[in-house]
This record gives C-alpha cells, sequence and structure tokens, in this order.
C-alpha cells in the first residue's frame, strides 16, 4: 500500500486459527486480511500492537502486515518458553499504550499519523523493550526469503549456475 | 613416516591454523617432504558443503565464539561481541576472503622512513623491503593464479564494477580494473572458472577462488606428508627447561585434552587468537606468555582503516551479481599527505545480500530513512574502503577474566582510531560519494566499518627483539623453534588485502624453516 491509501484506523480480529487485521478506509469501507500467526503467549492487543510498532521501526509501505506479523511471531514464540520474556512484551505494550493515551488519548495502534507513533519510539528507543522488538526486525523481517524478490535481491544463484548467463553485467543505462 | 602423525611423534611440526598462512606453510613443507600437522579449531567443510546463504553460511562457517571489545571504535558498541568477521574451519578465512591480491608497495614497508614519527602510533620499519619479497609475491602470485599477473587474463567486470569504473573514470581516476584477484578468470590448476556467482564471501561454489581448503591442503595432503586435524583447539604451548617448545596441549572434538608433541611449533591462528595462545601460554619461566619479553605480544593491533559507500541510482544495478570484489580504483593508494593523512587506501567493489545489507548498512539504525535505504537496494551500488591504519600500543588483544568452554580465558580486542584513520576515513568517504555522484547518485549512504576481516598485527616483525615479537623469518625472538605464520606478523598493514602477502610470508617461512632443519639448527 502507498501512503496515499495508508489505513486512516487498525483493528483486530481473532477469527479462526489466525489474526484479521482490519483496516477502515477513509471512505468509510472495512478491509481485512488474515495473518496465519496465531499469538499464542501474547495477548492478541498486544501481538497487534507489535506488529505496528514493527512496521513503524522498518516502514516499507509495500510490505503487507503480514511479514512484520512472521517476524513478530519469532518474540512471541521466545515469550511461550519464557515468562520474563513474555513479560517484557506485554509490560512494553503495556506502557507505550500507555504513553499514547496519555499523548493522543488512544492506544498506540490507533494513532493515525505515523509521525506520533515514532516520537512515542524515539522516546523509549534505548529501552530493552524497544530493542527487543528493533533487533528482531533485522534478521526476523529481512531474512525471509519470500520478500527478498519486492527489494530485488535473488538469493542463492549457485544452484542456477550463478549469473555467468543471468546479468551479471546486464547493466545498460549507464 | 606417513600421516596421520602419533601425538607422541616429537620430529613434527605442529601447525596451528589452516588458513592463509598455515595452509599455505603446512602445504610447503609437506611438499618440501617434512611431516607437518595441522591443528584447525573449526570443522571441514567442502566446496559442495558451502551454502548461498548469508545467515546460514555465518552459522556455518564464522568464528563466533565470544570475545570481547573495547575502545572507541564503532564495532565495540554495535557488535559487542563480535569483533572479526572470520573463520572457524578447515582453510580458515581463506574461504571467507574476497580473492583480492595486491602487492605492498615499496613505502609500505618503511613507514616510519617515509611517515616520520606520528604521535600516538607506533610506526615501525620492516626488517625486509619489497625488494626481496618480490620473488615471493611472484611464487604467490602463481600459485593462487592472480588474474593479472602469469598471462592470465582479468575477470570481466559486473554491473557494480560498470557503476564504479564509469563514475571514477568521471571523476579523473585512471588505475581502475576488475582488480588482481586470486578468482579463476580461465580454467586453471585443476580448478574451474568463474561462474559469477556473487556469494565470494560464503565459500565460492564454483572452486574457481583459491583457498587452503581447494587450492593448498589437499596438495600437500596428496604427499602423505601433512595431516590435518580439524575440530582441535590449540590451548597452550609447552616448553622445557631450556625454554624451547616441545609441543601443544588441545581440546579434541569431544573436549578431551590431548598433547600432541613437536619439533617445531608455528602459530597461524589470526591476530586474535594467535597473541591470545602466546600469552595464555605463560609459565613460571615465561610469566608474561610465550615470545614476549619485549611485552609487544597482542599489541599494535590493526585492521584497516575500513568503511563502504552505498550509492543509490534511480535505475537498477543488482550489485549483488557476479564476483564481489572485482572491481578496484588504486589512486588513492599512494602516499601523498597533501590530502590530511599519511598512508591511502583502496576502493574495491563490494556488495552484500539483503539480510546483511540490513544488519550492516546502518547498525542500530530504524525508521523511515533507514527503511527508504533498504527499498533502494536494487538500484544499489557499493565500495569498500581498504586503508593503512596506524598502529597503536594500546590497541591491543589481552586476556579477560571470562573462559570459554575449555578454560581458556576468552579474548578481549581493544581499538580506538587513530586521528589519521578518521582522517583517511573521511577522505574516501568524500571521494566514494563523488564517483557516483558523477554517475547519477539519488543518494549515497556512508557505512562504518563492519567487524574486522583484516585483523594484522599483534605479533608484530621487528628488526630488533625489543620492538616486536617476530624476526625477518616470522621467527619468534625469543625461542628459535616458536614461529609465527599470519598476519599477525605485519609489522604496518599497507593499503593492501593481506592474503598475498601472507602466502608470500608462509611460503618464504618455508623456505626458512625447511633450510634451518636440514641444517639441524632447528
Amino acid at each position: 500500500m502507498t501512503s496515499l491509501t495508508r489505513p486512516t484506523r487498525r483493528g483486530f480480529l481473532k477469527v479462526g486459527s489466525g489474526l484479521l487485521a482490519m483496516t477502515i478506509t477513509p471512505a468509510g469501507t472495512v478491509v481485512g486480511r488474515a495473518w496465519a500467526q496465531m499469538p499464542r503467549s501474547t495477548k492478541p492487543e498486544t501481538f497487534a500492537t507489535l506488529v505496528q510498532m514493527s512496521r513503524d521501526c522498518y516502514p516499507h509501505d509495500q510490505l503487507e502486515d503480514r511479514y512484520y506479523a512472521k517476524a513478530v511471531d519469532i518474540l512471541d514464540e521466545a515469550a511461550r518458553a519464557s515468562e520474563e520474556e513474555l513479560n517484557l512484551l506485554e509490560e512494553g505494550v503495556a506502557a507505550l499504550d500507555q504513553s499514547a493515551q496519555d499523548a493522543h488519548g488512544v492506544d498506540y495502534a490507533a494513532i493515525e499519523n505515523e509521525a506520533d507513533r515514532v516520537a512515542l519510539l524515539e522516546a523509549i528507543a534505548d529501552e530493552p523493550f524497544k530493542q527487543k522488538v528493533r533487533s528482531n526486525l533485522v534478521v526476523g523481517l529481512y531474512n525471509q526469503k519470500e520478500l527478498w524478490p519486492i527489494f530485488g535481491y535473488e538469493g542463492a544463484s549457485a544452484d542456477k549456475g550463478g549469473y555467468i548467463d543471468r546479468g551479471f553485467d546486464d547493466i545498460a543505462w549507464l | 613416516m606417513p600421516a596421520p602423525y602419533d601425538k607422541n611423534d616429537d620430529s613434527v611440526v605442529v601447525i596451528i591454523g589452516s588458513g592463509a598462512g598455515g595452509g599455505t606453510l603446512g602445504t610447503q613443507l609437506a611438499l618440501k617432504g617434512i611431516d607437518t600437522v595441522i591443528l584447525e579449531a573449526g570443522s571441514r567443510h567442502e566446496t559442495w558443503d558451502f551454502i548461498n546463504d548469508e545467515w546460514d553460511s555465518f552459522s556455518q562457517l564464522a568464528w563466533k565464539d565470544k570475545r570481547l571489545t573495547s575502545g572507541d571504535w564503532r564495532v565495540a558498541k554495535d557488535f559487542p561481541n563480535l569483533p572479526a568477521w572470520i573463520v572457524k574451519a578447515v582453510g580458515g578465512s581463506s574461504v571467507h576472503w574476497a580473492g583480492a591480491s595486491l602487492r605492498f608497495q615499496e613505502h609500505e614497508f618503511k613507514t616510519k622512513t617515509h611517515y616520520g614519527e606520528i604521535e600516538g602510533a607506533t610506526l615501525l620499519d620492516w626488517p625486509i623491503d619489497l625488494e626481496e619479497m618480490e620473488p615471493w609475491y611472484a611464487m604467490a602470485e602463481d600459485r593462487m593464479g592472480v588474474t593479472r599477473t602469469n598471462g592470465i587474463p582479468g575477470l570481466p567486470g559486473n554491473n557494480n564494477f560498470k557503476v564504479l569504473e564509469a563514475g571514477a573514470r568521471k571523476i579523473g581516476y585512471k588505475e581502475v580494473h576488475t582488480g588482481r584477484m586470486a578468482i579463476n578468470s580461465e580454467p586453471r590448476d585443476g580448478r574451474a572458472s568463474c561462474l559469477q556467482i556473487g556469494f565470494c564471501f560464503q565459500g565460492c561454489k564454483s572452486g574457481a577462488k583459491w583457498s587452503t581448503l581447494v587450492a593448498e591442503i589437499p596438495k600437500g595432503e596428496a604427499t602423505g606428508k601433512l595431516e590435518v586435524r580439524p575440530d582441535c583447539q590449540v590451548l597452550r604451548i609447552e616448553h622445557n627447561d631450556e625454554g624451547r617448545v616441545t609441543g601443544v596441549v588441545y581440546a579434541d572434538k569431544e573436549g578431551r585434552e590431548q598433547r600432541q608433541k613437536a619439533r617445531i611449533v608455528c602459530v597461524a591462528g589470526n591476530s586474535i587468537e594467535s597473541p591470545r595462545l602466546l600469552l595464555n601460554s605463560h609459565s613460571s619461566k615465561f610469566p608474561d606468555g610465550l615470545a614476549n619479553s619485549s611485552g609487544e605480544v597482542g599489541r599494535n593491533y590493526m585492521r584497516h582503516t575500513t568503511g563502504s559507500v552505498y550509492a543509490i541510482f534511480d535505475k537498477p544495478v543488482h550489485m549483488y551479481r557476479g564476483t564481489t570484489m572485482a572491481g578496484i580504483v588504486r589512486d588513492e593508494a599512494k602516499h601523498d599527505t597533501s590530502r590530511g593523512f599519511a598512508g591511502g587506501y583502496e576502493f574495491e567493489t563490494l556488495s552484500l545480500g539483503l539480510p546483511f545489507m540490513a544488519a550492516f548498512l546502518d547498525p542500530g539504525k530504524w525508521g523511515r530513512d533507514f527503511a527508504s535505504a533498504m527499498d533502494g537496494y536494487r538500484n544499489m551500488a557499493g565500495i569498500w574502503i581498504v586503508g593503512e591504519d596506524m598502529p597503536r600500543a594500546e590497541n591491543r588483544v589481552t586476556l579477560s577474566d571470562e573462559t570459554d568452554d575449555f578454560g581458556m580465558p576468552i579474548p578481549d580486542v581493544h581499538f580506538d582510531d587513530h586521528p589519521n584513520d578518521n582522517a583517511m576515513r573521511q577522505h574516501a568517504y568524500t571521494q566514494g560519494s563523488a564517483i557516483y555522484d558523477a554517475v547519477g547518485a539519488v543518494r549515497t549512504i556512508h557505512t562504518p566499518p563492519y567487524p574486522s576481516t583484516h585483523n594484522l598485527g599483534t605479533n608484530r616483525m621487528s628488526e630488533k627483539a625489543r620492538d616486536g615479537v617476530v624476526n625477518r623469518y616470522g621467527q619468534t625472538h625469543d625461542i628459535d623453534n616458536l614461529f609465527v605464520s599470519d598476519g599477525s606478523q605485519f609489522t604496518t598493514g599497507a593499503a593492501e588485502n593481506p592474503t598475498l602477502t601472507i602466502v608470500a610470508l608462509a611460503l618464504r617461512q618455508a623456505d626458512h624453516i625447511a633450510g634451518r632443519m636440514s641444517s639441524g639448527e632447528i
């Protein structure tokens, strides 16, 4: 999605074995997309907020939420085995929502303006919770092979004979 | 006696490490008929085992054992337990290297003479010079199949090179080409030519790139005079009452301590592990560690003045396609203090895949500015800066209070950039941006140094015993049957990638060791 069609409001519903990210567009219609991930340790609202927070850390408008959800699932999985990890996420999101309420009267994920959300993240940039969510994305997001083509990265090449006959020197605009 | 060798056989030469230094030395000794055992801390992965995936390959090959860092370098903040990106596997970091094979320039062997006194730097002239090294460089180039030497054609330029070349020529650089690369541009030495795969750092899957794993060790093993023992981490070197070394104690694959006796021991574990091992081999006779009467073991750690410039264009580049480092600009490699610093630097093409770009482009950064740079990945070109950094006494490897699984103290790597390093890096960033701006870059990004791949100088070579650890042959000043055979011998770092010089020194050292053995001196 481009910035012109960025959602004005987001909501999240549990449906079946996953989450449904709902978007209410400026025209008032509701669109939704189910994620394969289903939070098993974090609360659904917490998981959804972590997804929004992840997008705000590395905002790629061309990426659907499901890529961020897949990264957040790594945090959720770790939290299944560790109460400490779970508390870090739940308490972190609760504190973030509280600061959002104080500043804007709504929870973090409901703040419409990206810059307002980012300002709240900047305020906690050095805190373990924020560091955890951000650093998880470096591998958790960018190492998803499914999104490499979106960035123009082709991954493994030896199994295809390298690039010797596949455009290693095909630049034509210089 | 043919390999494998008995652990009580005290006639063997034991080499610690199988990389560019140790792997070459061991092979050359075996070819000369000398019984040799290489102890390698890592496992053996062959060409077909390598993985075209950055993180999976990192897991397979990298030296990930915990290390500590300190000092003002940014690596200490971003990667506090990963000061170096090097390999723990048979072949060492020659499995990971990109193949750039450049001789040092004449003045770079004599920096104290040419650069003079520089405050805060411990410059020293090498006890050898270019003229003396030339035949060994020639032998190394032939052995490694370096392009643009011995009639071997250069590699073809990939997209990343073409962008660099066009920009560099536009701003007036003259010495621009696809490099002197130890990567086959045509079949040679029983190995195929480059398929432009693009994962040079992850272990070359076509076998075109020279490494001790594919190009040296098999030849040594074929003589029956070389045994490479993987998964053996040496913990200490032992000596007798006379102060001569007698063997090494190592932890085998199961973690059991073993003792291998030796006539000669050569240390080639790269510039962090080699001083770590010497320091850890302290005894009542040598309380500060072996070969450390000068107090220089671990000091003068160098890592090259590095950095990257990535440029984003409005059209695709696909920089990751093809040979990673086959592209060079040499015009800034000279020593010309009018630029505001001593020494020089090279520009060499470099690319990272998307996963490593995310990790290294600007570590710790987040937000739309960072994300938009990643969005430009397909249209990105990149270069690496490789420049001479200043040796400093306090840039050093020491033993920490923390120990590893075998009870061996883990190393702390301290590094502060010298003002000369910073001035050089800034100049290179500016020139790098100018190269890309000249061909229409939309944006250029100055990426800070990665964890070090060029680790140098911690057992430096010196004319006088008080100034360094080893003599002109890499033989320790203090103990005549103890040698250093890796880049830790480097007195100063020069502007060139170190592997060719490490190999040339290893070939020369093999000659020296064989000669002294046959004369009965050692």
